[in-house]
């Protein structure tokens, strides 16, 4: 099967959706038709940019072109990670989100890329940049989570951490139930996402392949593969962004440290 | 045995020098805010501070944290909690030991089945220190323990800790009220703006 290419006149079709959703914000004072917009018009730029991006990487197969946007990608995933708990380690949450993001991502891909997927050369960006991309949403909400689920509630828990300290408990003992909720919390955006994949939701990799022509099983194939990933990359990325952000929060003695939160 | 304070201090509060014998209680009064909490926490190390403190002439310093909250026992004046039911957070085997506790200090054995948040302030400050003393500390650091407590509960954990006091348990209790620290100290110290001094 031969994929249907999309022309501009195509996807100006489906933007009589949006014109609609316009016209009912403006007509039930809904509010948001400015709003919409604006997304819009970002979704459209961001989209049109990256793909001639990617068409000029991928016709290059430069290794250091191809680590640099992978690198990009990380570090503003990074960001977003440290900045979504509204409480802050000193010296930065970045401390805990770049070691635990980069490493995760970096760990991976070069995992997948090089066992299951398997392209020539390995780091072909084709292949790379895309899996990387998949894989910095899920650790994104993974990291952010677990991160928000120790920073967030440590203060919360203090008296019941502090009691198990008083009966001679470890530091790892006495915050084993925050850390263990903030990980589970983390954990299930991409369980949910397995447990409904196929049954409630079609996943955007495989109907991306299939509406771009490739046989169904062959993207189901795909999918499990990523998905796979995902749950891995996820677990990984709480873990150990849950038990670096608590570590932070001791010192030699095994006090709890909430001097060292802002 | 004896805990032994010295030049211990932090940023907020101190130097605190003080000596409390076997089976002895010191009881500290003195206004909100002085710095009474602060020396109880120091001296149970969930805070950081510099000096020594001994017990039964062994450095703090040189003991596991583990093993030196296992000797002193602090009761904070909010007790901590950190499972849903009451029974979670005591071992199961000491199930004999708790009931006789709980009976002596007043509380009835159903409190053990209830969830922490169904049991009023005065239950739970009962049931921390009966959960304190089953770990057999040698130390127990009181802050406000009866707080809450009717006039009759109040006696009866007293009467409790005097019986510890028996087979030697160390007190350092700080509470506000004078009549306390009258019945159940043994030497009596005062906070004000950080530092002890004698009444």
């Amino acid at each position: 099967m031969t994929p249907l290419s999309l022309h501009t006149a195509d996807i100006a079709w489906a933007g009589i959706l949006l014109l609609i959703d316009g016209a009912l914000s403006v007509w039930l004072r809904l509010r948001f038709h400015r709003a919409l917009a604006i997304a819009t018009l970002r979704m459209v730029l961001q989209l049109v940019a990256v793909g001639y991006l990617l068409r000029y990487v991928f016709a290059g197969h430069s290794p250091w072109l191809t680590a640099a946007i992978l690198l990009a990608m990380s570090l503003v995933a990074v960001r977003e990670v440290a900045v979504r708990p509204s409480r802050r380690l000193r010296g930065g949450n970045a401390r805990v989100a770049l070691p635990n993001v980069v490493g995760v991502v970096l760990l991976t891909t070069a995992f997948a890329l090089m066992t299951a997927i398997r392209p020539e050369p390995w780091y072909d960006p084709r292949y790379a940049i895309p899996l990387v991309g998949i894989l910095l949403g899920s650790i994104l909400n993974a990291g952010s989570i677990a991160l928000s689920g120790v920073l967030d509630n440590v203060t919360l828990r203090r008296e019941g951490i502090e009691a198990q300290l008083m009966l001679g408990r470890s530091f790892r003992e006495a915050t084993a139930p925050l850390v263990t909720r903030a990980v589970r919390s983390a954990m299930v955006p991409v369980i949910n996402q397995m447990a409904a994949a196929g049954v409630i939701t079609l996943p955007g990799t495989m109907t991306g392949q299939m509406l771009a022509g490739a046989d169904p099983v062959n993207a189901v194939k795909y999918q499990i593969l990523l998905l796979i990933l995902l749950a891995g990359s996820s677990c990984l990325t709480a873990v150990g962004t849950a038990f670096l952000a608590i570590s932070h929060l001791t010192d030699e003695r095994q006090r709890l440290r909430l001097d060292r939160l802002r | 045995m004896s805990l032994d304070v010295q030049a211990l201090r932090s940023s907020l509060a101190g130097p605190f020098d003080f000596h409390v014998p076997s089976g002895r209680c010191l009881a500290i009064t003195g206004p909100s805010g002085s710095g009474k909490s602060l020396l109880l926490r120091m001296l149970a190390d969930l805070d950081p501070c510099e000096g020594r403190v001994s017990l039964d002439a062994e450095d703090r310093a040189t003991m596991s944290p583990t093993t030196w909250r296992r000797r002193v026992a602090l009761l904070p004046a909010r007790s901590g909690w950190w499972a849903d039911r009451v029974d979670e957070h005591f071992a199961s085997r000491q199930a004999d030991e708790r009931g006789a506790l709980a009976r002596d200090m007043l509380l009835a054995d159903r409190l053990f089945d209830q969830p922490v948040d169904e049991t009023s302030t005065g239950e739970r400050q009962r049931l921390a220190l009966i959960r304190a003393l089953l770990t057999r500390p040698k130390v127990v650091l009181l802050d406000e323990p009866t707080a809450s407590l009717d006039a009759t509960a109040t006696l009866a954990v007293e009467a409790v800790l005097r019986c510890r006091m028996q087979e030697g348990l160390i007190v350092v209790l700080v509470t506000h009220d004078a009549a306390q620290a009258d019945r159940l100290g043994d030497d009596a110290l005062v906070m004000r703006n950080g530092t002890l001094v004698r009444p």
